[in-house]
């Protein structure tokens, strides 16, 4: 199945911008949904590809909100279904922390 | 680098249990919690638990989340608040961020808690000021004393969305509608009921279209939506509100799980991504144990025995108990977690449509499409019987594990038996008194007391009442029925609040004679 999902070569016809594409879905980094759409057809297949490329679920809620509508999005646009598409990476800082804070450390 | 036997990652029902356990078989074990006040969401839930006595039924949770929190002092747990964990790292290493500096603590064993965070809907409008988690308006209310808005508009009637609902009719709020893309109410029909009769409509199979205003919520429009989950054209509903409520889910807060490397799955039953763990709550990685929301979706009451079992296991994990202990406890423990995953609402029923109870009585579809059950419906429940003199008519006509009404009856007028999904039956001849102890036990607000007096023409109904201001003794008002709807006049003839309803206080009504099966909820006439 991850193999499906990460086959490049898979066509996934023309982006085609919807009516509901300039709705926000990452709110802490204002990202919305045609932008999601669009980074799927530019090659980003897997959760963590998002992230990286949009900064989708990297501000102040660590994707507690978006993530899973995310997950969402890009599982249609891919013809997937979510459950298919693996989170993307947990790592520390698990919360938002100020650069002192985590410089401060014993 | 700071070491304990058990490091315990959220200080809500399931880790306090946890911790609880742990720390009274000798561990010891430290407790780190994000917020300000430990004890999680119990102490924003201000009604009764359902459940037996094991499960702490008819206690109001923040009452529990207190008596929680006493039993982790006495057993010499260390909760440690505005603490925030950044990651579980290789060998139990757990980064703590707290005042201004971050700590490292390894633990031998470690028990996630973290519970669970609101899931939330797009639609246009979404971000939207006033479009808020049902949650988030537990919180504002129940903690800090916040009205979340006047009019208010909830989406999801699971039973999050029913339990919020209410509440915010207690804070004074108006909810002018529940609203769910679902063809029946996903909670509770007690919960549901306690709306309907407050006048508070359903719109099942609608969803929202989109919020309206420019820098805040001013309104809502909805709409009803067909088999494939696409709205009909013709169908939307306008409504002018300040604030939408969101109660569409909860999803598991497994990222330190993952962090950790646990083996994951992502499963719909359980709400979301969770680790793989066995009955003990034990991840694939031996010692880091899990309980509560973040191992799956469920209640409070669970959560707290899901962490008992965990704080049980990691302390046979560290070889503070024999096996034979382990066993002998969580044999108890699990006992107790499946009688509250039986009945109607349980796991396995999730998504199956139930048309009978266990007994057989048809389970009421106007219940789970508008809230209430008819007035021939209701006849047809063992708990509602006709009898001369006072007696109770307890409206509970769905298997859900609760049985504080039994016990509550000192006359023994009712009866759920071993199984504590059974539906309660009234006993016609057991001599009822009066004493409305049942009618404050029901953490359903489902039994009402009735004396019919068909020679002077009138009936006497008992009703439980959570509102304030209460009305006065022989204040006048309208009796509605169980849809909300006035049906006639009633006067206050007795209130009654004593320590023993637990802040439950009991309205006696008059109204005519024919209207004893009818009304169900008093309305004052005159402003207060």
């Amino acid at each position: 199945m991850m193999n499906k999902i990460n086959d490049r070569s898979r066509n996934l016809g023309d982006y085609s911008v919807g009516a509901d594409d300039a709705m926000i879905i990452c709110r802490c980094e204002e990202i919305t949904k045609g932008d999601i759409r669009q980074a799927v057809h530019a090659g980003m297949f897997t959760l963590t590809e998002i992230r990286r490329y949009l900064r989708t679920g990297m501000g102040l809620c660590q994707g507690q909100t978006c993530g899973r509508l995310i997950k969402g999005i890009v599982a249609r646009e891919l013809g997937v279904s979510p459950l298919d598409l693996e989170p993307a990476v947990s790592r520390a800082p698990m919360r938002p922390i100020e650069m002192k804070v985590l410089g401060n450390e014993r | 680098m700071k070491r304990y036997d058990v490091i315990v990652v959220g200080a809500g029902p399931a880790g306090l249990s946890a911790a609880i356990e742990a720390a009274k078989r000798g561990l010891r074990v430290i407790v780190f919690d994000e917020n300000a006040r430990p004890g999680g969401q119990l102490f924003k839930q201000i009604h009764k638990f359902f459940g037996s006595k094991e499960h702490k039924a008819k206690i109001r949770g923040f009452k529990i989340g207190e008596d929680l929190l006493k039993e982790a002092q006495t057993a010499g747990v260390e909760v440690v608040l505005n603490a925030v964990v950044l990651g579980l790292y290789l060998d139990k290493e757990v980064v703590v961020s707290h005042g201004d500096e971050v700590t490292h603590y390894k633990g031998d064993a470690i028990i996630v808690a973290t519970g669970a965070s609101e899931n939330m809907i797009t639609f246009d409008g979404w971000t939207l000021p006033g479009v808020i988690g049902a949650g988030a308006a537990q919180t504002m209310m129940n903690l800090h004393s916040i009205r979340p808005g006047k009019k208010v508009l909830m989406l999801g009637t699971g039973n999050v969305g029913l339990v919020v609902s209410y509440q915010l009719l207690q804070a004074g709020c108006e909810v002018v509608a529940l609203v769910d893309a679902a063809a029946k109410i996903g909670g509770y029909g007690v919960h549901a009921a306690k709306l309907a009769r407050c006048g508070v409509p359903f719109y099942l199979s609608h969803t929202i279209i989109k919020a309206h205003g420019q820098d805040c919520v001013t309104g809502v429009t909805i709409g009803e939506v067909d088999s494939k989950w696409q709205v009909i054209p013709g169908s939307e509903k306008d409504f002018e509100v300040d604030t939408i409520c969101l109660a569409v889910g909860l999803s598991p807060m497994s990222q330190l799980l993952k962090m950790a490397g646990c083996e994951m799955e992502e499963n719909p039953a359980k709400g979301g991504y969770v680790p793989i763990g066995n009955s003990y709550g034990e991840t694939s990685i031996p010692g880091i144990f899990v309980a509560g929301d973040v191992s799956g979706i469920e209640e409070a009451s669970s959560a707290m025995i899901e962490g008992r079992i965990a704080g049980v296991a990691a302390a046979a994990r560290l070889g503070f108990i024999d096996k034979a202990e382990l066993t002998e406890k969580t044999w108890e423990l699990e006992q107790a977690l499946l009688a509250l995953r039986a009945g109607m609402f349980s796991p396995e029923n999730k998504g199956r449509e139930v048309i009978h109870t266990e007994e057989g009585y048809d389970v009421s579809q106007s219940l789970l499409t508008r809230g209430y059950l008819t007035n021939d419906e209701v006849l047809t429940y063992p708990g509602v019987t006709a009898a001369q003199g006072i007696h109770a008519v307890i409206e509970c006509s769905q298997n859900i594990p609760c049985n504080p009404c039994q016990d509550a009856c000192p006359k023994k007028c009712i009866t759920i038996g071993e199984k504590i999904t059974s539906l309660p039956v009234v006993n016609s001849d057991a001599q009822c008194s009066g004493c409305g102890l049942c009618v404050a036990a029901c953490s359903g607000q489902s039994i009402f007391l009735v004396k019919e007096d068909e020679e002077v023409g009138t009936a006497m109904v008992t009703i439980p009442y959570e509102f304030y201001p209460l009305p006065e003794k022989g204040c006048q008002g309208m009796a509605l029925d169980r849809s909300g709807k006035e049906i006639c006049a009633a006067e206050i003839i007795e209130i009654k609040n004593v320590p023993a309803f637990d802040k439950t206080s009991l309205l006696t009504m008059k109204v005519p004679f024919n209207m004893a099966m009818k009304a169900r909820f008093f309305k004052q006439v005159q402003e207060v």
